[in-house]
């Protein structure tokens, strides 16, 4: 059970991390980068198994990796949100940090409130209440199973897509 | 059968797919910069494979160009290195990779590109699929030479009307994201068509492209027509739509259009030039792969000429590429912005990602011809950031405070 840090619409890849922190490649210092100037306590009070609920367009902005990879170097078990931007969602899927889209929770939850996410059905918990996520699909589910592009690629090569026939 | 998109990966990948199927697809090019680089760099290195084909692939040094700092450096030296063990030899700097590498060809119609940069949508000016991707999907790519797509829906608009003097297609793509949202095209392709379209040069159809990942486009694309293979020298396929059925049809009339202004802290925040002129400005920047090509720094330097720039207002341009530099010095663009105490800056992205210059400092309002006004993009998340087009701000340059270029011409 983590505690939810919640967001709100339009979280740019550019609030997750200013392109200022992106100098590195190094995971402990692009943790430490994570929502530096939009919200400079989170680094010191996030922990493992923590859940980021955000509103719509979650991660818009830049094609830059960095931003969901500080997310997940900090533990965060899963974000939720609205709706979210196609590639910070497809970064996150990729490196393996589990991304669900539900509309409900956004509205229904409040900072520091519990929480738990199962990632692959899309059910959430908070307190007594129970929500509906949409469970992730298609390359997303393939690429989850694997645990990211990089070990589903290692594992299968593109045949892990093509056989699979997935859609 | 089918729309732009739908007909270009049909033809990739040999057999007729609809919007929603998931294809995996060879790619013609692949790139990287000098912020995605490393990364993508890292996860190749981690599949142990070789790359698929170093003519292809490409790394530009634009975003922090000269390094800033040791770290930046650092990140430089690592990407030459890689690019030396495994013999890339398109290690490029020499401007904004959508410019440099547009001129260099890479895209041409029918074909299929992607880059670690959200606004690789900039080539489907070409009539080709280009999509930004992160760093791990550029990775996997360079050592295979392919990637997955779903194929997107397509969101059709119908540009028609003749716009008015000092209306750019800049302000087109603004109003348009006013009216849909900065999720109006979220997982969808943009096709930009119509006569206005049809009229309008390469720079302004990159500039089209390029702004379609502002309202979610995973591809923004133009029919290739005669343009287009003017611009290629011929080089390309003829690609259509076919019968297309798109997701929606937007219709936009381009005469009725006013000088657009996306204000602060969102790009679908958009507002008629008339409803901010008159705010202050601490900077004006020209520049970015949404407006620093030629034809954006003739418009700029055609209101500069002859005058100054207003005192309050620090003006940085940065020519998009080498070759719209040396464009620029030749036409005698860039001694117009020097006289007009301009600060020109060396080929690259400049102050738009507030990484290496033209930096703002709290409270400080700045008006920018890029493409993103989140709030820290260009330094302080308490400075104000304004989002138009090269005419709107050389006149507000001219001015110091936003302005509508008819007043100033
Ligand atoms: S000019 Fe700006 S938007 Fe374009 S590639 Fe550079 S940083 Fe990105």
């Amino acid at each position: 059970m983590g505690r939810v840090f919640k967001f709100g619409n339009g979280i740019s890849t550019d609030a997750i991390m200013p392109g200022r922190y992106n100098v590195t490649t190094d995971f402990d210092s692009l943790r430490k980068g994570c929502f530096i100037e939009a919200r400079p306590d989170f680094v010191t009070t996030v922990q493992p198994g923590d859940v980021i609920v955000a509103g719509r367009n979650f991660g818009c902005g830049s094609s830059r990796e960095h931003a969901p990879l500080s997310i997940k170097q900090n533990g965060v078990a899963c974000v939720v949100a609205q709706s979210f931007a196609r590639i910070f969602y497809r970064n996150a899927v990729n490196i393996g940090l589990p991304v669900i889209r539900c509309a409900e929770l956004y509205d229904a939850v409040a900072d520091g409130d519990d929480c738990s996410v199962d990632v692959r059905t899309g059910a959430i918990v908070s307190g007594e209440r129970t929500f509906a996520g949409e469970p992730p699909s298609g390359v997303a589910l393939t690429i989850m199973e694997y645990g990211s592009l990089l070990e589903m690629i290692k594992a299968r090569g593109w045949a892990a897509l093509e056989a699979a026939n997935v859609s | 059968m089918g729309t732009l998109a739908e007909e270009i990966l049909s033809r990739r990948v040999g057999r007729q797919v609809h919007a929603g199927e998931t294809v995996v697809a060879d790619v013609d090019f692949a790139f990287a910069h000098d912020v995605t680089g490393p990364l993508a760099i890292k996860a190749f290195a981690e599949l142990d494979m070789p790359v698929w084909d170093p003519a292809r692939i490409a790394f530009t040094f634009d975003h922090v160009m000269p390094a800033n700092t040791v770290a930046a450096a650092e990140l430089h030296r690592q990407i030459r290195e890689f690019c030396s063990e495994q013999g890339v030899t398109n290690v490029l700097a020499e401007g904004i990779c959508h410019q440099v590498l547009v001129e260099r060809g890479i895209a041409a119609p029918g074909g299929v590109v992607v880059g670690a940069d959200s606004h690789s949508t900039t080539y489907g000016a070409m009539g080709c699929f280009a999509t930004g991707l992160g760093s791990t999907d550029i990775g996997v790519t360079f050592a295979t030479g392919r990637t997955w797509f779903r194929v997107p829906e397509t969101v059709h608009i119908d540009v028609h009307g003749e716009p008015a003097p000092g209306v750019q297609a800049k302000d087109i793509a603004l109003s348009v994201i006013r009216r849909v949202g900065a999720e109006g095209a979220d997982y969808c392709a943009v096709e930009w068509s119509g006569e206005t379209v049809a009229a309008m040069h390469m720079d302004e159809r990159l500039t089209l492209c390029n702004l379609s990942v502002d309202f979610g486009a995973k591809a923004g694309l133009v029919e290739p027509d005669a343009v287009t293979f003017a611009y290629t020298g011929g080089r390309g396929q003829e690609v259509h739509p076919s019968n297309p059925r798109y997701a929606r049809t937007l219709e936009v009339d381009a005469s009725a259009i006013r000088p657009q202004v996306a204000v602060h802290p969102a790009i679908d925040n958009v507002q008629d030039i008339d409803d901010v002129a008159g705010t202050p400005l601490d900077e004006v920047f020209i520049g970015s792969c949404t407006n620093g090509r030629l034809s954006d720094l003739a418009l700029a330097a055609s209101f500069l000429e002859g005058r100054e720039v207003h005192p309050r207002t620090r003006t940085v341009i940065v020519p998009s590429s080498r070759r719209v530099y040396m464009d620029a010095l030749e036409a005698g663009y860039i001694e117009t912005f020097a006289r007009a105490g301009a600060l020109v800056m060396n080929p690259g992205c400049g102050p738009c990602l507030g990484r290496q210059h033209g930096v703002l400092g709290p409270g400080e309002r700045a008006m920018t011809t890029s493409n993103r006004n989140y709030p820290g993009r260009m330094g302080s998340p308490e400075a104000f950031i304004y989002l138009a087009s090269p005419a709107v701000a050389a006149a507000s340059a001219l001015r110091g405070a936003i302005t509508d270029p008819a007043e100033v011409r």
